[in-house]
Protein backbone atom coordinates (compact mmCIF):
# COMPACT_ATOMS: atom_id res chain seq x y z
CA UNK A 1 0.00 0.00 0.00
CA UNK A 2 0.94 3.77 -0.69
CA UNK A 3 2.07 5.35 2.46
CA UNK A 4 0.97 8.87 1.02
CA UNK A 5 -2.24 7.02 1.54
CA UNK A 6 -2.29 6.56 4.99
CA UNK A 7 -2.43 10.53 6.20
CA UNK A 8 -5.12 10.77 3.68
CA UNK A 9 -8.06 8.50 4.74
CA UNK A 10 -6.77 9.58 8.34
CA UNK A 11 -7.57 12.94 7.57
CA UNK A 12 -10.85 11.89 6.07
CA UNK A 13 -11.68 9.81 9.35
CA UNK A 14 -10.80 12.77 10.67
CA UNK A 15 -13.71 14.92 8.67
CA UNK A 16 -15.99 12.74 9.50
CA UNK A 17 -15.30 12.48 13.01
CA UNK A 18 -16.34 15.93 13.18
CA UNK A 19 -19.04 15.27 11.54
CA UNK A 20 -20.71 13.51 13.88
CA UNK A 21 -19.62 15.63 17.34
CA UNK A 22 -21.34 18.46 14.78
CA UNK A 23 -24.29 16.29 14.66
CA UNK A 24 -24.57 15.92 18.51
CA UNK A 25 -24.19 19.33 18.95
CA UNK A 26 -27.04 19.59 16.30
CA UNK A 27 -29.05 17.87 18.79
CA UNK A 28 -29.21 20.05 21.45
CA UNK A 29 -29.68 23.43 19.28
CA UNK A 30 -33.26 21.63 17.43
CA UNK A 31 -35.71 24.00 19.62
CA UNK A 32 -34.74 26.37 16.95
CA UNK A 33 -36.78 24.34 14.73
CA UNK A 34 -34.77 21.01 12.03
CA UNK A 35 -34.57 23.60 8.79
CA UNK A 36 -32.71 26.33 10.70
CA UNK A 37 -30.57 23.59 12.26
CA UNK A 38 -29.64 21.95 10.02
CA UNK A 39 -28.96 23.86 7.04
CA UNK A 40 -27.87 27.04 8.88
CA UNK A 41 -26.17 25.31 12.20
CA UNK A 42 -28.92 27.21 14.42
CA UNK A 43 -26.74 30.95 13.65
CA UNK A 44 -24.00 30.34 15.56
CA UNK A 45 -20.78 30.78 13.65
CA UNK A 46 -18.44 32.67 15.81
CA UNK A 47 -15.80 34.96 14.32
CA UNK A 48 -12.94 31.97 13.56
CA UNK A 49 -15.40 29.23 11.76
CA UNK A 50 -16.81 32.16 10.02
CA UNK A 51 -14.60 33.56 8.24
CA UNK A 52 -13.20 29.95 7.39
CA UNK A 53 -16.55 28.87 5.88
CA UNK A 54 -16.73 31.73 3.64
CA UNK A 55 -12.84 30.97 2.22
CA UNK A 56 -13.74 27.34 2.38
CA UNK A 57 -16.72 27.40 0.03
CA UNK A 58 -15.05 30.15 -1.77
CA UNK A 59 -11.79 28.66 -2.73
CA UNK A 60 -12.14 25.40 -4.62
CA UNK A 61 -10.12 23.48 -7.14
CA UNK A 62 -9.57 26.26 -8.93
CA UNK A 63 -7.41 27.72 -6.47
CA UNK A 64 -5.89 25.30 -5.67
CA UNK A 65 -5.40 23.77 -8.99
CA UNK A 66 -6.30 25.36 -11.53
CA UNK A 67 -4.92 29.18 -10.65
CA UNK A 68 -1.62 27.73 -10.01
CA UNK A 69 -1.54 25.76 -13.40
CA UNK A 70 -2.45 29.10 -15.11
CA UNK A 71 0.48 30.86 -12.80
CA UNK A 72 2.82 28.71 -13.81
CA UNK A 73 2.15 29.41 -17.33
CA UNK A 74 1.97 33.11 -17.57
CA UNK A 75 3.93 34.01 -14.27
CA UNK A 76 3.69 36.58 -11.49
CA UNK A 77 1.00 38.54 -13.64
CA UNK A 78 -1.56 35.80 -12.86
CA UNK A 79 -0.53 35.60 -9.12
CA UNK A 80 -1.71 39.61 -9.50
CA UNK A 81 -4.83 38.42 -10.88
CA UNK A 82 -5.49 35.90 -8.19
CA UNK A 83 -4.65 38.83 -5.44
CA UNK A 84 -7.99 40.56 -6.70
CA UNK A 85 -10.24 38.25 -4.45
CA UNK A 86 -8.17 39.51 -1.15
CA UNK A 87 -11.16 41.05 -0.27
CA UNK A 88 -13.62 38.36 -1.01
CA UNK A 89 -14.30 37.51 2.46
CA UNK A 90 -14.92 41.52 4.33
CA UNK A 91 -16.59 42.78 0.95
CA UNK A 92 -19.24 39.99 1.43
CA UNK A 93 -19.55 40.01 5.37
CA UNK A 94 -19.14 44.49 5.44
CA UNK A 95 -21.79 45.14 2.43
CA UNK A 96 -24.27 42.20 3.56
CA UNK A 97 -23.21 40.52 6.39
CA UNK A 98 -25.59 42.85 8.98
CA UNK A 99 -28.47 43.59 6.74
CA UNK A 100 -28.37 39.77 5.86
CA UNK A 101 -28.00 38.43 9.64
CA UNK A 102 -30.66 40.36 10.80
CA UNK A 103 -32.98 40.02 8.03
CA UNK A 104 -32.62 36.60 8.01
CA UNK A 105 -33.61 36.27 11.68
CA UNK A 106 -36.79 38.48 11.14
CA UNK A 107 -37.76 36.19 7.93
CA UNK A 108 -36.40 32.82 9.29
CA UNK A 109 -34.56 32.77 5.94
CA UNK A 110 -31.54 30.24 5.57
CA UNK A 111 -30.81 30.47 1.73
CA UNK A 112 -30.87 33.32 -0.37
CA UNK A 113 -33.83 32.60 -2.21
CA UNK A 114 -35.43 32.88 1.06
CA UNK A 115 -34.62 36.06 1.19
CA UNK A 116 -35.27 37.10 -2.18
CA UNK A 117 -38.81 36.04 -2.33
CA UNK A 118 -39.23 37.80 1.29
CA UNK A 119 -38.19 41.07 -0.84
CA UNK A 120 -40.14 40.50 -4.20
CA UNK A 121 -42.65 38.03 -3.36
CA UNK A 122 -42.64 36.71 -6.66
CA UNK A 123 -42.65 33.18 -7.46
CA UNK A 124 -40.87 33.88 -10.71
CA UNK A 125 -37.70 34.80 -8.68
CA UNK A 126 -38.00 31.59 -6.87
CA UNK A 127 -38.39 29.25 -9.38
CA UNK A 128 -35.24 31.48 -11.46
CA UNK A 129 -33.23 31.10 -8.30
CA UNK A 130 -34.17 27.39 -8.16
CA UNK A 131 -33.60 26.66 -11.42
CA UNK A 132 -29.40 28.39 -11.02
CA UNK A 133 -28.53 26.90 -8.00
CA UNK A 134 -29.62 23.38 -9.05
CA UNK A 135 -28.16 23.73 -12.31
CA UNK A 136 -24.96 25.50 -11.96
CA UNK A 137 -24.29 23.91 -8.72
CA UNK A 138 -24.84 20.56 -10.20
CA UNK A 139 -22.32 21.32 -13.14
CA UNK A 140 -19.69 22.91 -10.47
CA UNK A 141 -19.49 19.77 -8.06
CA UNK A 142 -19.12 17.69 -11.00
CA UNK A 143 -16.27 19.74 -11.99
CA UNK A 144 -15.14 19.62 -8.40
CA UNK A 145 -15.03 16.06 -8.01
CA UNK A 146 -13.39 15.45 -11.18
CA UNK A 147 -10.75 17.84 -10.17
CA UNK A 148 -10.30 16.24 -6.64
CA UNK A 149 -10.14 12.33 -8.06
CA UNK A 150 -7.84 13.49 -11.09
CA UNK A 151 -5.61 14.98 -7.91
CA UNK A 152 -5.60 12.02 -5.91
CA UNK A 153 -4.32 10.05 -9.43
CA UNK A 154 -1.57 12.20 -9.78
CA UNK A 155 -0.22 12.09 -6.08
CA UNK A 156 -1.19 8.16 -4.85
CA UNK A 157 -0.77 6.63 -8.47
CA UNK A 158 -4.29 5.05 -7.67
CA UNK A 159 -7.24 4.63 -10.55
CA UNK A 160 -8.81 7.45 -10.99
CA UNK A 161 -12.34 5.95 -9.42
CA UNK A 162 -10.46 5.32 -6.18
CA UNK A 163 -10.22 8.36 -5.47
CA UNK A 164 -13.77 9.25 -6.07
CA UNK A 165 -15.34 7.04 -4.08
CA UNK A 166 -12.61 7.42 -1.68
CA UNK A 167 -13.63 11.35 -0.83
CA UNK A 168 -16.67 11.56 -2.58
CA UNK A 169 -18.16 9.32 -0.09
CA UNK A 170 -16.64 11.37 2.57
CA UNK A 171 -18.26 14.25 1.56
CA UNK A 172 -21.55 13.34 0.90
CA UNK A 173 -21.73 10.77 4.65
CA UNK A 174 -20.89 14.00 6.22
CA UNK A 175 -22.74 16.54 4.84
CA UNK A 176 -25.81 14.55 4.95
CA UNK A 177 -25.66 13.44 8.23
CA UNK A 178 -24.37 16.70 10.10
CA UNK A 179 -26.06 19.51 8.11
CA UNK A 180 -24.97 23.12 7.98
CA UNK A 181 -22.75 22.46 11.40
CA UNK A 182 -20.64 20.13 10.38
CA UNK A 183 -20.00 21.38 6.84
CA UNK A 184 -18.60 24.87 8.83
CA UNK A 185 -16.76 22.86 11.22
CA UNK A 186 -15.13 20.46 8.55
CA UNK A 187 -14.75 23.76 6.69
CA UNK A 188 -12.56 25.20 9.40
CA UNK A 189 -10.67 22.25 9.69
CA UNK A 190 -10.20 22.20 6.09
CA UNK A 191 -9.28 26.08 6.08
CA UNK A 192 -6.26 24.71 8.42
CA UNK A 193 -4.91 21.95 6.26
CA UNK A 194 -5.11 23.79 3.34
CA UNK A 195 -3.26 26.77 5.14
CA UNK A 196 -0.24 24.43 6.23
CA UNK A 197 -0.35 22.63 3.11
CA UNK A 198 0.34 26.42 1.11
CA UNK A 199 2.87 27.15 3.60
CA UNK A 200 4.76 24.02 3.16
CA UNK A 201 4.65 23.77 -0.61
CA UNK A 202 6.08 27.23 -1.23
CA UNK A 203 9.18 26.84 1.00
CA UNK A 204 9.58 23.40 -0.77
CA UNK A 205 9.56 24.90 -3.90
CA UNK A 206 11.40 28.05 -2.79
CA UNK A 207 14.19 25.48 -1.53
CA UNK A 208 14.22 23.59 -4.46
CA UNK A 209 15.07 26.54 -6.94
CA UNK A 210 18.10 27.86 -4.82
CA UNK A 211 15.91 30.58 -2.84
CA UNK A 212 13.63 32.88 -4.49
CA UNK A 213 16.05 35.13 -6.15
CA UNK A 214 17.50 32.77 -7.99
CA UNK A 215 13.89 31.31 -8.62
CA UNK A 216 13.14 34.49 -10.16
CA UNK A 217 15.98 35.39 -12.43
CA UNK A 218 15.92 31.25 -13.47
CA UNK A 219 12.29 32.68 -14.55
CA UNK A 220 13.22 35.59 -16.15
CA UNK A 221 15.95 33.94 -18.13
CA UNK A 222 13.04 31.60 -19.36
CA UNK A 223 10.76 34.84 -20.75
CA UNK A 224 11.16 38.35 -19.12
CA UNK A 225 6.97 38.34 -19.41
CA UNK A 226 6.86 35.36 -16.50
CA UNK A 227 8.38 38.63 -14.10
CA UNK A 228 5.75 41.41 -15.49
CA UNK A 229 2.24 42.28 -14.65
CA UNK A 230 1.37 41.71 -18.24
CA UNK A 231 2.15 37.86 -18.00
CA UNK A 232 4.52 35.65 -20.10
CA UNK A 233 4.33 37.27 -23.92
CA UNK A 234 1.89 39.23 -23.10
CA UNK A 235 -1.26 37.12 -22.76
CA UNK A 236 -2.98 39.11 -20.08
CA UNK A 237 -3.84 41.89 -21.54
CA UNK A 238 -4.94 45.17 -18.92
CA UNK A 239 -8.85 44.94 -19.94
CA UNK A 240 -8.72 41.40 -18.88
CA UNK A 241 -6.57 41.95 -15.63
CA UNK A 242 -9.52 44.88 -14.52
CA UNK A 243 -12.83 43.27 -15.91
CA UNK A 244 -11.16 40.19 -12.87
CA UNK A 245 -12.35 43.18 -10.41
CA UNK A 246 -15.90 42.57 -11.31
CA UNK A 247 -15.74 38.63 -12.08
CA UNK A 248 -13.99 38.30 -8.83
CA UNK A 249 -13.95 41.24 -7.12
CA UNK A 250 -17.74 42.95 -7.14
CA UNK A 251 -19.47 40.15 -8.21
CA UNK A 252 -18.53 37.46 -5.61
CA UNK A 253 -21.59 39.52 -3.38
CA UNK A 254 -24.00 37.79 -6.22
CA UNK A 255 -22.21 34.27 -5.39
CA UNK A 256 -25.15 32.32 -3.30
CA UNK A 257 -22.32 29.77 -1.62
CA UNK A 258 -20.63 32.42 -0.21
CA UNK A 259 -23.09 35.30 0.84
CA UNK A 260 -25.35 32.63 2.68
CA UNK A 261 -22.61 32.12 5.19
CA UNK A 262 -24.19 35.96 6.13
CA UNK A 263 -27.16 34.67 7.85
CA UNK A 264 -25.25 31.76 9.76
CA UNK A 265 -23.43 34.04 12.25
CA UNK A 266 -23.71 34.84 16.42
CA UNK A 267 -23.31 38.07 16.76
CA UNK A 268 -21.60 41.45 15.52
CA UNK A 269 -18.50 40.94 17.36
CA UNK A 270 -18.12 37.36 15.03
CA UNK A 271 -18.82 39.54 12.02
CA UNK A 272 -16.25 42.13 12.55
CA UNK A 273 -13.73 39.62 13.87
CA UNK A 274 -14.23 37.33 10.65
CA UNK A 275 -13.74 39.99 8.44
CA UNK A 276 -10.39 40.14 9.75
CA UNK A 277 -9.25 37.02 9.98
CA UNK A 278 -11.12 35.99 6.89
CA UNK A 279 -9.01 38.65 4.73
CA UNK A 280 -5.71 37.90 6.02
CA UNK A 281 -6.01 33.84 5.62
CA UNK A 282 -7.43 34.07 1.97
CA UNK A 283 -5.01 36.37 0.95
CA UNK A 284 -2.02 34.04 2.65
CA UNK A 285 -3.69 31.62 0.22
CA UNK A 286 -3.94 32.90 -2.76
CA UNK A 287 -0.37 34.36 -2.69
CA UNK A 288 1.42 31.19 -1.64
CA UNK A 289 -0.75 28.68 -4.04
CA UNK A 290 -0.43 30.75 -7.10
CA UNK A 291 3.61 31.61 -5.76
CA UNK A 292 4.40 28.55 -5.81
CA UNK A 293 2.72 27.61 -9.52
CA UNK A 294 4.96 30.44 -10.95
CA UNK A 295 7.90 29.16 -9.14
CA UNK A 296 7.57 25.96 -10.16
CA UNK A 297 8.50 26.56 -13.35
CA UNK A 298 11.44 27.20 -12.47
CA UNK A 299 11.86 23.50 -10.89
CA UNK A 300 9.93 22.17 -12.88
CA UNK A 301 9.81 23.74 -16.77
CA UNK A 302 7.94 21.85 -19.40
CA UNK A 303 4.91 20.42 -17.84
CA UNK A 304 2.48 19.56 -20.48
CA UNK A 305 -0.10 20.58 -18.47
CA UNK A 306 -0.25 23.89 -15.99
CA UNK A 307 -2.90 22.02 -13.57
CA UNK A 308 -0.22 19.07 -13.37
CA UNK A 309 2.19 21.29 -11.10
CA UNK A 310 0.95 21.57 -7.92
CA UNK A 311 0.33 17.92 -7.72
CA UNK A 312 3.66 17.17 -9.82
CA UNK A 313 5.14 19.30 -6.82
CA UNK A 314 4.06 17.82 -3.88
CA UNK A 315 5.11 14.43 -5.43
CA UNK A 316 8.48 15.65 -6.41
CA UNK A 317 9.87 17.33 -3.19
CA UNK A 318 7.89 15.96 -0.13
CA UNK A 319 8.43 12.17 0.82
CA UNK A 320 5.91 10.11 0.37
CA UNK A 321 4.20 10.36 3.54
CA UNK A 322 4.18 14.23 3.62
CA UNK A 323 2.81 14.19 0.34
CA UNK A 324 -0.33 12.23 1.57
CA UNK A 325 -1.05 14.77 4.17
CA UNK A 326 -0.52 17.66 1.90
CA UNK A 327 -2.48 16.81 -1.07
CA UNK A 328 -5.19 17.22 1.34
CA UNK A 329 -4.62 20.81 0.89
CA UNK A 330 -6.51 20.65 -2.58
CA UNK A 331 -8.34 17.99 -1.83
CA UNK A 332 -10.04 19.96 1.42
CA UNK A 333 -10.83 22.92 -1.02
CA UNK A 334 -12.47 21.12 -3.02
CA UNK A 335 -14.58 18.98 -0.25
CA UNK A 336 -15.29 22.28 1.66
CA UNK A 337 -16.71 23.77 -2.06
CA UNK A 338 -18.62 20.51 -2.42
CA UNK A 339 -19.97 19.97 0.97
CA UNK A 340 -21.64 23.82 0.59
CA UNK A 341 -23.40 23.50 -2.37
CA UNK A 342 -24.67 19.63 -1.65
CA UNK A 343 -26.28 21.47 1.42
CA UNK A 344 -27.48 24.64 -0.64
CA UNK A 345 -29.34 22.35 -3.23
CA UNK A 346 -30.68 20.39 -0.36
CA UNK A 347 -32.00 22.95 0.84
CA UNK A 348 -33.14 24.67 -2.39
CA UNK A 349 -34.98 21.30 -2.75
CA UNK A 350 -36.63 21.10 0.51
CA UNK A 351 -37.37 24.66 1.83
CA UNK A 352 -37.19 26.79 -1.49
CA UNK A 353 -39.60 24.25 -3.18
CA UNK A 354 -41.45 21.44 -1.36
CA UNK A 355 -41.65 23.49 1.54
CA UNK A 356 -43.36 26.55 -0.45
CA UNK A 357 -44.99 25.18 -2.53
CA UNK A 358 -46.44 21.61 -1.85
CA UNK A 359 -47.03 22.88 1.71
CA UNK A 360 -47.81 26.07 0.89
CA UNK A 361 -45.11 27.43 3.96
CA UNK A 362 -47.25 25.54 6.65
CA UNK A 363 -44.83 22.80 8.46
CA UNK A 364 -47.73 22.24 11.30
CA UNK A 365 -49.14 19.29 10.04
CA UNK A 366 -45.79 17.51 9.37
CA UNK A 367 -43.03 16.20 11.95
CA UNK A 368 -39.88 17.67 12.34
CA UNK A 369 -38.81 14.31 12.43
CA UNK A 370 -40.34 13.54 9.15
CA UNK A 371 -38.31 17.25 7.62
CA UNK A 372 -35.40 16.19 9.22
CA UNK A 373 -35.59 12.23 7.53
CA UNK A 374 -36.04 14.00 4.31
CA UNK A 375 -33.88 16.87 4.46
CA UNK A 376 -31.44 14.17 5.49
CA UNK A 377 -32.62 11.58 2.09
CA UNK A 378 -32.40 15.10 -0.27
CA UNK A 379 -28.86 15.76 0.58
CA UNK A 380 -27.94 12.27 0.15
CA UNK A 381 -29.88 11.77 -3.13
CA UNK A 382 -28.60 14.94 -4.54
CA UNK A 383 -24.85 13.84 -3.27
CA UNK A 384 -25.03 10.31 -4.81
CA UNK A 385 -26.41 11.93 -8.58
CA UNK A 386 -23.33 13.87 -8.59
CA UNK A 387 -21.13 11.16 -7.34
CA UNK A 388 -22.36 9.23 -9.88
CA UNK A 389 -22.57 11.89 -12.90
CA UNK A 390 -18.28 12.25 -11.78
CA UNK A 391 -17.80 8.75 -12.96
CA UNK A 392 -18.44 9.70 -16.72
CA UNK A 393 -19.61 13.12 -16.55
CA UNK A 394 -22.10 14.09 -19.37
CA UNK A 395 -21.02 16.84 -21.55
CA UNK A 396 -23.48 18.79 -21.03
CA UNK A 397 -22.25 19.03 -17.05
CA UNK A 398 -19.03 20.10 -18.29
CA UNK A 399 -20.01 22.31 -20.46
CA UNK A 400 -22.31 24.12 -17.56
CA UNK A 401 -19.44 23.99 -15.73
CA UNK A 402 -17.90 26.83 -17.70
CA UNK A 403 -20.35 29.48 -16.82
CA UNK A 404 -21.30 27.85 -13.62
CA UNK A 405 -19.32 30.97 -11.71
CA UNK A 406 -20.32 34.02 -14.03
CA UNK A 407 -23.80 32.66 -14.73
CA UNK A 408 -24.26 32.48 -10.35
CA UNK A 409 -23.27 35.94 -10.43
CA UNK A 410 -25.42 37.74 -13.82
CA UNK A 411 -28.84 35.52 -12.02
CA UNK A 412 -28.06 36.89 -8.16
CA UNK A 413 -25.80 40.06 -8.34
CA UNK A 414 -28.31 43.01 -8.93
CA UNK A 415 -31.71 41.25 -7.08
CA UNK A 416 -29.49 40.41 -4.01
CA UNK A 417 -27.47 44.22 -3.90
CA UNK A 418 -30.37 46.39 -5.35
CA UNK A 419 -32.81 44.31 -3.36
CA UNK A 420 -31.42 45.36 -0.18
CA UNK A 421 -30.19 49.11 -0.95
CA UNK A 422 -32.80 50.47 -3.54
CA UNK A 423 -36.39 50.67 -2.26
CA UNK A 424 -37.81 50.67 -5.89
CA UNK A 425 -36.39 47.57 -6.57
CA UNK A 426 -39.21 45.18 -7.58
CA UNK A 427 -39.81 41.61 -8.83
CA UNK A 428 -40.45 42.60 -12.40
CA UNK A 429 -36.87 44.01 -12.22
CA UNK A 430 -35.39 41.21 -10.72
CA UNK A 431 -37.31 38.97 -13.46
CA UNK A 432 -36.13 40.96 -16.23
CA UNK A 433 -32.32 41.06 -14.60
CA UNK A 434 -31.97 37.72 -14.18
CA UNK A 435 -33.00 36.89 -17.73
CA UNK A 436 -31.32 39.72 -19.60
CA UNK A 437 -28.23 38.61 -17.49
CA UNK A 438 -28.23 34.81 -18.19
CA UNK A 439 -28.74 35.47 -21.79
CA UNK A 440 -26.27 38.22 -22.43
CA UNK A 441 -23.72 36.49 -20.32
CA UNK A 442 -23.96 32.85 -22.27
CA UNK A 443 -24.42 34.30 -25.85
CA UNK A 444 -21.12 36.23 -25.58
CA UNK A 445 -19.50 33.45 -23.42
CA UNK A 446 -20.97 30.75 -26.18
CA UNK A 447 -20.37 33.30 -29.11
CA UNK A 448 -16.94 34.27 -28.41
CA UNK A 449 -17.59 37.45 -29.37
CA UNK A 450 -14.36 39.62 -28.92
CA UNK A 451 -14.55 42.36 -26.13
CA UNK A 452 -10.87 43.47 -26.60
CA UNK A 453 -10.17 41.60 -23.51
CA UNK A 454 -12.89 42.36 -21.51
CA UNK A 455 -14.45 39.76 -19.61
CA UNK A 456 -18.35 38.81 -20.94
CA UNK A 457 -19.28 39.72 -17.45
CA UNK A 458 -18.66 43.17 -17.53
CA UNK A 459 -20.84 43.88 -20.26
CA UNK A 460 -23.66 41.37 -18.67
CA UNK A 461 -23.25 43.13 -14.90
CA UNK A 462 -24.37 46.37 -17.07
CA UNK A 463 -26.85 44.92 -19.13
CA UNK A 464 -29.00 43.35 -16.18
CA UNK A 465 -28.66 46.35 -14.17
CA UNK A 466 -30.13 48.22 -16.83
CA UNK A 467 -32.82 45.54 -17.38
CA UNK A 468 -33.32 45.96 -13.14
CA UNK A 469 -34.02 49.72 -13.91
CA UNK A 470 -36.47 49.27 -16.68
CA UNK A 471 -38.17 46.60 -14.98
CA UNK A 472 -38.67 48.20 -11.74
CA UNK A 473 -39.96 51.14 -13.54
CA UNK A 474 -43.05 49.44 -15.38
CA UNK A 475 -43.14 46.77 -12.27
CA UNK A 476 -45.88 47.06 -9.37
CA UNK A 477 -44.54 49.71 -6.72
CA UNK A 478 -42.82 48.11 -3.91
CA UNK A 479 -45.43 46.87 -0.90
CA UNK A 480 -45.63 48.59 2.39
CA UNK A 481 -45.19 46.04 4.41
CA UNK A 482 -41.91 44.83 2.55
CA UNK A 483 -40.50 48.40 3.29
CA UNK A 484 -41.21 48.65 6.54
CA UNK A 485 -39.71 45.12 7.49
CA UNK A 486 -36.55 46.07 5.03
CA UNK A 487 -35.76 49.75 6.28
CA UNK A 488 -37.26 49.77 9.49
CA UNK A 489 -40.47 50.34 11.23
CA UNK A 490 -40.80 54.18 11.29
CA UNK A 491 -40.96 54.19 7.72
CA UNK A 492 -44.46 53.73 6.59
CA UNK A 493 -45.07 57.34 7.36
CA UNK B 1 -34.42 48.46 14.50
CA UNK B 2 -34.11 51.06 11.84
CA UNK B 3 -31.08 52.58 13.71
CA UNK B 4 -29.50 49.52 13.73
CA UNK B 5 -30.64 49.46 9.85
CA UNK B 6 -28.90 52.68 9.53
CA UNK B 7 -25.62 51.98 11.29
CA UNK B 8 -24.98 48.48 9.05
CA UNK B 9 -25.84 51.17 5.91
CA UNK B 10 -22.90 53.15 6.78
CA UNK B 11 -20.48 49.88 7.38
CA UNK B 12 -21.21 48.70 4.07
CA UNK B 13 -20.05 52.41 2.75
CA UNK B 14 -16.89 52.19 4.84
CA UNK B 15 -16.68 48.56 3.07
CA UNK B 16 -16.65 49.73 -0.32
CA UNK B 17 -14.69 52.92 0.63
CA UNK B 18 -11.55 50.01 2.05
CA UNK B 19 -11.96 48.16 -1.26
CA UNK B 20 -11.66 51.15 -3.16
CA UNK B 21 -8.79 51.23 -1.01
CA UNK B 22 -7.19 48.19 -2.08
CA UNK B 23 -8.36 48.45 -5.66
CA UNK B 24 -6.14 51.83 -5.78
CA UNK B 25 -3.04 50.03 -3.58
CA UNK B 26 -3.14 47.41 -6.32
CA UNK B 27 -3.00 49.30 -9.61
CA UNK B 28 -0.51 51.89 -8.13
CA UNK B 29 2.27 49.48 -7.32
CA UNK B 30 1.62 47.03 -9.99
CA UNK B 31 1.15 49.50 -12.92
CA UNK B 32 3.58 52.24 -11.74
CA UNK B 33 6.22 50.28 -10.78
CA UNK B 34 5.41 46.86 -13.14
CA UNK B 35 4.90 48.96 -16.59
CA UNK B 36 8.43 49.77 -17.62
CA UNK B 37 11.06 47.49 -19.25
CA UNK B 38 11.69 44.23 -17.14
CA UNK B 39 15.20 44.62 -17.46
CA UNK B 40 14.93 47.94 -15.26
CA UNK B 41 13.46 46.45 -12.23
CA UNK B 42 14.18 47.09 -8.68
CA UNK B 43 13.99 43.94 -6.39
CA UNK B 44 12.81 43.12 -2.62
CA UNK B 45 13.57 39.81 -1.08
CA UNK B 46 14.31 38.60 -4.92
CA UNK B 47 10.81 39.88 -6.27
CA UNK B 48 10.51 42.16 -8.57
CA UNK B 49 9.80 45.74 -6.49
CA UNK B 50 6.01 45.90 -8.01
CA UNK B 51 5.31 42.64 -7.39
CA UNK B 52 6.14 42.77 -3.42
CA UNK B 53 4.41 46.00 -3.03
CA UNK B 54 1.10 44.87 -4.48
CA UNK B 55 0.81 41.07 -3.93
CA UNK B 56 3.11 40.23 -0.88
CA UNK B 57 3.11 43.72 1.11
CA UNK B 58 -0.81 44.81 -0.18
CA UNK B 59 -2.85 42.14 1.48
CA UNK B 60 -1.08 42.34 5.23
CA UNK B 61 -1.17 46.20 4.81
CA UNK B 62 -5.44 45.58 4.12
CA UNK B 63 -5.74 43.51 6.46
CA UNK B 64 -4.25 45.98 9.18
CA UNK B 65 -6.03 49.14 7.83
CA UNK B 66 -9.21 46.33 8.21
CA UNK B 67 -8.30 46.02 12.06
CA UNK B 68 -8.81 49.43 12.39
CA UNK B 69 -11.55 50.42 10.35
CA UNK B 70 -13.41 47.70 11.55
CA UNK B 71 -12.72 48.10 15.48
CA UNK B 72 -13.30 52.23 15.21
CA UNK B 73 -16.25 52.12 13.31
CA UNK B 74 -17.96 49.19 13.34
CA UNK B 75 -21.11 49.02 16.20
CA UNK B 76 -21.44 46.34 18.15
CA UNK B 77 -25.44 46.18 16.94
CA UNK B 78 -27.95 43.51 18.42
CA UNK B 79 -29.04 41.54 15.20
CA UNK B 80 -32.48 40.11 16.34
CA UNK B 81 -35.36 41.94 17.79
CA UNK B 82 -35.68 39.34 21.23
CA UNK B 83 -31.76 40.26 21.97
CA UNK B 84 -32.64 43.69 21.84
CA UNK B 85 -35.34 43.66 23.97
CA UNK B 86 -33.01 41.60 26.68
CA UNK B 87 -30.34 43.85 26.15
CA UNK B 88 -32.96 46.97 27.48
CA UNK B 89 -34.23 44.76 30.52
CA UNK B 90 -30.80 44.22 31.54
CA UNK B 91 -29.56 48.00 30.94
Amino acid sequence: MNVALIPLIGYLALTLLLALWAQKQAKKGVGRGFIEEYFIGGRTMGGFVLAMTIIASYTSASSFVGGPGVAYKLGLGWVLLAMIQVPTTFLTLGVLGKRFAILGRRIHAVTITDFLYARYRSDAVVLLCSVAILLFFAASMVAQFIGGARVFQAVTGYPYEAGLILFGVTVVLYTAVGGFRAVAVTDALQGVVMLIASVVILFAVVRAGGGMEQCIQTLKGMDPGLVSPSGAGDSIPTPMLFSFWILVGLGILGLPQTTQRCFGYKNSKSMHDAMIIGTLIIGFLLLFMHLAGVLGRAVMPGLTSGDLIIPSLILELLPPFWAGVFVAGPLAAIMSTVDTMLLLVSASIIKDLYIRYRLKNDTSGISAKKIGRMSFCCTLAAGVLVFCASFNPPDLLVWINLFAFGGLEAVFLWPVVLGMYWRRANATGAVWSMAAGVAVFMILSVCKVPLGGVHAIVPTCVVSLLAFWLGSLRGDPVPPEVTRMFWGEEEEA
Amino acid sequence: MRKAFRQADREALITLGLYAFFFVWWTVFAFGLGSGDVEEYDYVLGLPAWFFYSCVLGYPVMTLVLWVVVRRFFADIPLDEAEDDEKGERQ
